[in-house]
C-alpha cells in the first residue's frame, strides 16, 4: 500500500514540475497537436494528398489550398500531413522496438552484472562504433528482399488490399533497419541504471525476503527505470524522424507513391529556385516537430530526474 | 598509457574486421545482379563476368580471398559499375574530397560551437545564453537537407563569388562545410555550456576570483581545460557523423565524394566498391575515436595512470 502512494506522488510531482516549465508544456501541446493533425485531421481534409491536377500546379497559398499546390497540382497541406503520418509512424514504431530491445537487453545485463554485463556491453560498444547510416542503408536493402518475398502471401493468401500492403512493405524495412542499430544507446543507458539499482539496499532486502529474480526485476528494477526510459524514448523519436528523412532524402528510404517529410523536402529542394514554398512549408513542419520532441524530452528530464536537472 | 592506446588499436581493428565481414554477407543478400545494366545481358556473359570477379566461388572462399588480397597486396578488387576501375583508384579520388569537407566542417563546428557555449555559460539565464541556446537548438532541429538548400538560395545565389553547387574552385568548400558544421556546432555549444557551468561552480574558481584573477584569465587559464572534456569526447562521434552526413551534403552541392559513390554502389550492387567504402568508413571512425582518446589523455592527467 505504502509503495503505491509513494510511486504515485513521484509521478504527480514530476507532472507539477513539467507544468511549471513553460517551454516543455508548450512543446507537449505542440507534439500532441502535430500527432492529432497527422493522424486524425488528415482524414478530414477536403483534398486527397495524391490527387494530381496539372491545371492547378504551383499555386500560391489561397483559401482553397491553404499552403498552395505542388508540381503536380497536389494540395501541399494534405501532402504534409500525409507525409507526417508516415514519418511519425516510422519513428514511433522504431522507437517502440528500440525501447523493448534496449530495456530487456540492458536490464538483463545490468541485473546479472559481472563478466556477463561486461561482455554484453562490449558488444554494444562494438556495434556503436560502426558507421550508423552506412549500415542502416545496407540493412534496409537486405530486409526489403525478405519483405518483398512475403508480400504475395498477404495480397494473395490473406487477400489484403494491395495498396495497403505495398504501403507497409515500403516502411517496414526502414523501421527495422533503424531499430536494428538504434537500440544500442538505450541498452547502454538502461544497463548502467540497472547495475546501479541492483546495488541498492532495498533490492538486497527483496532478495533476502526470497523474491524471485523475475519478481525483483518486474516490481523494483523496471518501475525505477521507467523515468529514464520515458525521457530517452522521447529524445529517440526526433532522432529517428531525422534518420527517416535523411534516408528518404538520398533516395534510400520511403519510395513513391508513399511520401514522408524527407521526400517532400527533397522534392522542394529540387524546386527551391522557382517555388521555395515547396521546401519551406514542409521544413517548418518538420523542424517544429523536432523542436517539440527535443524540448519535451529536455523538460521531462528536468521533471523526472531533478537531481541531474540543469540549473 | 601506451598499453591503453595499443589495446584501443586492437579493438578498432577487430571492429573493422567484423564490420566488413557482416557487410560482406549483407551485400551478397542484396537483390539484383551487379552486371545487369540497362541493356539486357545474356546468362553466358553474366557467368563469365562472375568468374572474372571470383563470384562463382562459395561465400567463405570469396571472403577469404578478399581479406588475403587486401592484406598481401593491398588490392581491394575492381569496381563492377565503373568497368575495370580498381576500387583503390575510386577511393583515392573521392576520399580526399570527403575528408577535406569533413575537416573544414569540424573546424566550423568547433569555431562556432565553442565560443557560443562559453558565452552561454558566462551569461547563464540571461539574454546571450538564451540566444546561444536557440541557435544551438536550431542546429539540432534544422538538418543539413533544410539548411543546405536555404544557403544555396539566400547566400550562394546573391553572392557571385560563391557557386550554388559543384566542386571546381577552392571557395566551393565553404557552404557545404558550413551546412555540415552547423549541426556539430549546436552539440558542441550545448556540451561546452554544460562543461563550463560545472567548472565555474567549483571552489577553485571561486578562490581564483577571490584572489582577483581577471575574468579572461579565469576562463582561459583555469576553466577551459577541464570544461572542454565533454566537447572533446563528442568530437569522435561528431567526425564520424560528419563523414557519413556528407551523403546529404554531397547530394545537395553535387560534390564527387565518398557518399555519392556509396549510394550509387548500393543501388548498382557494386560489391567490392561497397566493401571498400565500408572498410574506409570503419577505419575513419576508429581513428577518430582513437585520436579523441589520446587527446583526452593529454588534457586530463588523471586518466594517464
Amino acid at each position: 500500500m505504502s509503495d503505491k502512494i509513494k510511486s504515485s506522488s513521484l509521478w504527480s510531482d514530476a507532472w507539477v514540475r513539467l507544468r511549471k516549465n513553460k517551454l516543455a508544456t508548450a512543446s507537449l501541446f505542440l507534439v500532441i497537436f502535430i500527432l492529432i493533425a497527422c493522424f486524425i485531421l488528415r482524414w478530414f481534409l477536403p483534398h486527397d494528398p495524391n490527387f494530381a491536377n496539372l491545371e492547378a500546379k504551383f499555386q500560391a497559398p489561397s483559401f482553397k489550398h491553404w499552403l498552395g499546390t505542388d508540381q503536380l497540382g497536389r494540395d501541399l497541406l494534405a501532402r504534409i500531413l500525409d507525409g507526417g503520418q508516415i514519418s511519425l509512424l516510422v519513428a514511433i514504431l522504431a522507437t517502440i522496438i528500440t525501447v523493448f530491445t534496449g530495456v530487456i537487453y540492458g536490464s538483463v545485463a545490468g541485473y546479472i552484472g559481472g563478466w556477463v554485463q561486461n561482455f554484453m556491453m562490449r558488444i554494444v560498444d562494438g556495434l556503436l562504433a560502426l558507421p550508423f547510416l552506412v549500415i542502416v542503408i545496407l540493412m534496409r536493402e537486405m530486409i526489403s528482399v525478405w519483405v518483398e518475398s512475403g508480400e504475395s502471401f498477404f495480397t494473395q493468401s490473406l487477400r489484403m488490399d494491395e495498396d495497403f500492403v505495398r504501403r507497409f512493405a515500403n516502411i517496414i524495412p526502414l523501421i527495422f533497419a533503424i531499430a536494428a542499430f538504434g537500440w544500442l544507446s538505450m541498452g547502454r543507458i538502461v544497463c548502467t541504471q540497472a547495475a546501479n539499482l541492483v546495488q541498492m539496499e532495498y533490492i538486497e532486502a527483496a532478495r533476502s525476503l526470497g523474491l524471485t529474480h523475475w519478481t525483483i526485476v518486474k516490481r523494483h528494477i523496471i518501475p525505477n527505470l521507467l523515468g529514464t526510459v520515458i525521457i530517452y524514448a522521447t529524445l529517440t523519436v526526433p532522432s529517428f524522424i531525422l534518420y527517416e528523412a535523411t534516408l528518404s532524402f538520398i533516395g534510400m528510404g520511403i519510395e513513391p507513391p508513399n511520401s514522408s517529410w524527407g521526400m517532400l523536402i527533397k522534392e522542394g529542394a529540387n524546386l527551391i529556385e522557382i517555388h521555395p514554398n515547396l521546401l519551406i512549408f514542409p521544413a517548418i513542419m518538420f523542424s517544429l516537430t523536432l523542436f517539440g520532441f527535443n524540448f519535451l524530452g529536455d523538460g521531462l528530464r528536468d521533471a523526472l530526474d531533478p537531481k541531474t536537472a540543469k540549473d | 598509457m601506451i598499453k591503453a592506446i595499443l589495446s584501443r588499436i586492437a579493438q578498432t581493428a577487430l571492429v573493422v574486421f567484423l564490420l566488413v565481414t557482416i557487410c560482406f554477407f549483407i551485400v551478397h543478400a542484396l537483390p539484383g545482379n551487379p552486371f545487369e545494366g540497362e541493356k539486357a545481358v545474356s546468362d553466358v556473359v553474366i557467368q563469365k563476368m562472375e568468374e572474372s570477379f571470383g563470384l562463382d566461388k562459395s561465400k567463405p572462399v570469396q571472403l577469404l580471398n578478399y581479406w588475403s588480397n587486401l592484406f598481401l597486396t593491398g588490392d581491394m578488387g575492381m569496381s563492377m559499375n565503373f568497368k575495370g576501375t580498381p576500387v583503390s583508384t575510386i577511393l583515392g579520388q573521392s576520399f580526399p574530397i570527403s575528408f577535406q569537407l569533413g575537416l573544414v566542417a569540424m573546424i566550423f563546428g568547433c569555431g562556432i560551437g565553442m565560443p557560443l557555449g562559453i558565452i552561454a555559460a558566462l551569461y547563464k539565464n540571461k539574454f546571450p545564453d538564451y540566444l546561444a541556446m536557440i541557435v544551438a537548438m536550431a542546429g539540432i532541429c534544422l538538418p543539413a537537407f533544410v539548411i543546405g538548400p536555404l544557403l544555396q538560395l539566400f547566400v550562394a545565389k546573391p553572392i557571385p563569388f560563391l557557386n550554388i553547387a559543384g566542386w571546381m574552385q577552392p571557395q566551393d568548400i565553404l557552404l557545404p562545410a558550413l551546412t555540415l558544421g552547423f549541426g556539430v556546432a549546436a552539440y558542441i555549444a550545448r556540451l561546452m555550456r554544460g562543461g563550463m557551468l560545472e567548472v565555474l561552480g567549483q571552489d577553485y574558481i571561486r578562490t581564483a576570483r577571490a584572489k582577483g584573477v581577471t575574468t579572461s584569465d579565469i576562463i582561459f587559464k583555469h576553466a577551459l581545460r577541464p570544461a572542454i572534456s565533454p566537447a572533446i569526447t563528442y568530437l569522435g562521434p561528431a567526425f564520424a557523423a560528419v563523414m557519413t552526413g556528407s551523403f546529404i551534403v554531397e547530394t545537395i552541392f553535387q560534390i564527387p565524394g565518398m557518399g555519392q559513390h556509396f549510394i550509387d554502389a548500393v543501388i548498382a550492387k557494386d560489391i567490392f566498391l561497397i566493401l571498400g567504402l565500408v572498410l574506409f568508413y570503419g577505419i575513419l571512425m576508429g581513428l577518430a575515436n582513437l585520436a579523441v582518446d589520446i587527446l583526452l589523455l593529454f588534457l586530463n592527467p588523471r586518466l594517464r595512470a
